[in-house]
């Protein structure tokens, strides 16, 4: 493999890294305040296709991304109501959202478009703009740097800077702010932030309501890459990005790590289907399904075991 | 004391939370500027309005019948099995094998090799997230979710690099022998003089998912095992300080759920398509849980819940082909019904526990 494939190569792990990341740390906030979210997947789709629409209807992106993140902020209010004021099963939600989800974006927008279940491509306006960071064309022709800078740390759109910014601003909020404390308190043992006056209810709240935001990005993001919807576009990735929470162990650095990982699986299947390797070959099925085997061998414990948020899935109830 | 009556419990609740979810559905079909009232004709005309409808209607019970067991014995021993698409892709697989390999002389001998390989790779599909939730403590939830993928990269695999007929672009067998081909309903019901359609999916599966619920019921009420798993769903401190072991009846649970969930190939692979085919499960894993919950666990709530689902499935067909509805509207109503009979059921129930204590206050 030469450089410029490799550079490429990462370029592409950088862009299919992003949405996972963003779902993977709205995950981390719900399921670091003791909330499961398996409705990543939900959310991500429903905001894919609401940012898609209404980015389409009015021509601004901008408007796009905001209907985006409210459609998922909409379906992160059901979960909480669902899963902390009636203190349904977490879980059970969860599956509830993401065929909700599944069934009312086809629905809607087959019957808004009539295109079959996706929306007319988003042109000029209404796409993120790739961004050029500054001096990227002039240091073009730099040996290795200036690929490395022009191709693959240049010219990516807002969101994948802004999910990388994230990263940071997560382990900060999460381990140097007082919220974050409560946050993960609230996660492992909710009954002592009750005793310490501070509402279980309402930093369980904060935290879907975080995930619905991130997720409302990761959802924008997608389909301003594709440049519009499509039926299920999302593919999967909700859960893969639910892998990647568990590979990270729930921190938000490893989080990086183990989606660019994913996403570095995902851009090697897209290229080179099955890579023969001389001895045997790997098969493109293999490679897509390593991220899952992965998680499962890191959950058995074989390889560092992954221990959850102890008061992960459990409703609270206040003792009286 | 209960705070209300069994019936209200087994039949109110989920007739309201039902009752919400189409209501909500019905406002969605406002929403698109259709006639909600006219789609639900459709769909009653379309699903039960003939025999031909009822064919279909019954065919799309059975696999709901299959996963909806599967994730109630599951659930019984409060163990969620979310597994069940892969589990049923397995099974697929297993009957595929038995069909494709070895000569049949009469479909009743397939039929019975067919269920013994769908429900051994059904079982052993469960068999490690089991294992691992057993032993190693990993959330069974997870590795379901994750086997669920795992399933289909395998099946994929094998489909277009193993059982693919040679000059054939589908990823999907070759056709099953004919002697392999399961009697269909209709003609089994014109057999014995009662007039049915001929040429609906619906076959000899259906009688064996009724079998299944009846043994489901004696097998959870009426032996040890069935005591066992349904003690440790309840608490499973208790269970194990009764000498239960949690690693067996964890085990013994997933198996049982497994082995139902990959039976469901006899009906889809065997009984309709003649062939294994890359989607053959289409969902009904995940319905089996809507019907798990909707049916309250019980093998006669899960036939009901069934044929409910079933109703929607043909009928959200019909919808399609008849009105401007896209049949994604079954999802949203699946999702719905998931949402008000699992999710919010605490919701529904509330009010409906506190008009009962009042009511018995004022007598």
């Amino acid at each position: 493999m030469d450089f410029p494939t490799v550079i490429q190569m990462l370029d592409s792990t950088v862009r299919l890294a992003t949405p996972l990341l963003l779902a993977c740390l709205a995950g981390l906030f719900s399921e670091r305040a003791g909330i499961f979210d398996i409705g990543l997947e939900g959310k991500m789709l429903v905001s894919a296709f609401a940012s898609a629409a209404f980015a389409v209807m009015s021509g601004s992106v901008w408007i796009g991304l905001a209907a985006g993140i409210a459609a998922s902020v909409l379906l992160a209010v059901i979960h909480g109501v669902a899963s902390i004021t009636f203190r349904g099963n977490q879980l059970i939600s969860g599956v509830a959202l993401n065929f909700l989800a599944s069934g009312l974006t086809v629905l809607l927008s087959q019957s808004w478009f009539g295109l079959g279940g996706r929306t007319p491509s988003m042109e000029g306006a209404a796409r993120f703009d790739e961004i050029t960071l500054p001096y990227a064309n002039a240091l073009k022709d730099v040996p290795v740097f200036g690929p490395i800078y022009h191709d693959l740390i240049s010219g990516h759109t807002i969101l994948v800077y802004v999910a990388l910014a994230l990263v940071p601003l997560t382990a900060w909020v999460l381990y140097s702010t007082r919220f974050g404390l409560r946050l993960r308190a609230v996660g492992e043992n909710p009954a002592a932030v009750d005793t310490a006056g501070v509402s279980v209810v309402a930093i369980r709240y904060a935290a879907v309501l975080i995930a619905g935001v991130l997720c409302g990005l990761a959802g924008a993001y997608l389909a301003s890459l594709a440049a519009q919807f499509g039926r299920e576009m999302t593919a999967g990735r909700g859960y893969i990005a639910l892998a990647a929470l568990i590979f990270a162990k729930w921190r938000p650095w490893y989080a990086l790590m183990a989606c660019l990982l994913f996403g570095f699986l995902d851009a090697v299947a897209i290229r080179f289907q099955n890579i023969d390797l001389g001895v045997f070959v790997i098969p493109v099925q293999f490679t897509q399904a390593l991220p899952y085997i992965i998680t499962v061998v890191i959950l058995a414990g074989f390889v560092g075991k992954a221990i959850p948020p102890r008061a992960g899935g459990e409703p609270y109830v206040k003792e009286r | 004391m209960d705070k209300m009556p069994r019936w209200a419990d087994v039949f109110l609740v989920p007739l309201i939370s039902l009752t919400i979810a189409f209501l909500i559905s019905g406002m969605v079909i406002l929403g698109i500027g259709q006639n909600p009232v006219e789609a639900m004709r459709v769909m009653v005309t379309g699903a039960l309005g003939s025999s031909y409808g009822w064919g279909y209607t019954l065919y799309y019970a059975t696999n709901f019948m299959f996963t909806g067991l599967a994730v109630s014995v599951a659930f019984h021993a409060s163990l969620f099995n979310i597994g069940c698409e892969g589990q049923a892709t397995l099974g697929g697989l297993g009957v595929a094998l038995v069909c494709l390999l070895i000569p049949w002389p009469h479909w009743s001998m397939a039929l019975a090799a067919a269920m013994v390989a769908s429900i051994a790779f059904g079982a052993a599909w469960a068999a490690i997230p089991a294992w691992l939730q057993a032993k190693r403590g990993s959330h069974i939830v997870i590795t379901t979710i994750m086997f669920n993928f795992i399933a289909a990269a395998l099946l994929n695999y094998i489909l277009v690099n193993v059982l693919r007929p040679v000059g054939s672009m589908d990823p999907a067998s070759a056709r099953f022998p004919a002697t392999t081909n399961l009697p269909e309903l209709g003609a089994m019901l014109n057999a014995v003089g009662i007039p049915f359609a001929k040429g609906t999916p619906a076959n000899i599966s259906l009688l064996i998912a009724l079998v299944c619920a009846v043994a489901v019921w004696v097998l959870l009420w009426h032996t040890k095992v069935g005591y066992e798993i349904r003690s440790f769903g309840k608490s499973q401190k208790a269970a194990q300080y009764a000498g239960i072991n949690p690693v067996r009846i964890t085990m013994v649970a997933m198996l049982i759920s497994g082995g139902l969930a990959g039976m469901m190939a006899i009906n889809t692979v065997q009984g309709e398509a003649n062939r294994l085919l890359l989607n053959s499960v289409e969902g009904a894993g995940f319905i089996g849980i809507a019907v798990a919950l909707m049916g309250r666990n019980h093998p006669f709530g899960v036939v009901l819940a069934s044929l409910l689902f079933g109703f929607l499935y043909q009928g959200g067909a019909e919808l399609a082909l008849w009105t401007k509805i896209p049949r994604e509207l079954i999802t949203v109503i699946q999702g719905l019904v998931i949402l008000f009979t699992g999710a919010l059921d605490y919701m529904v129930r509330k009010p409906v526990e506190a008009m009962f204590v009042r009511f018995r206050g004022a007598r």
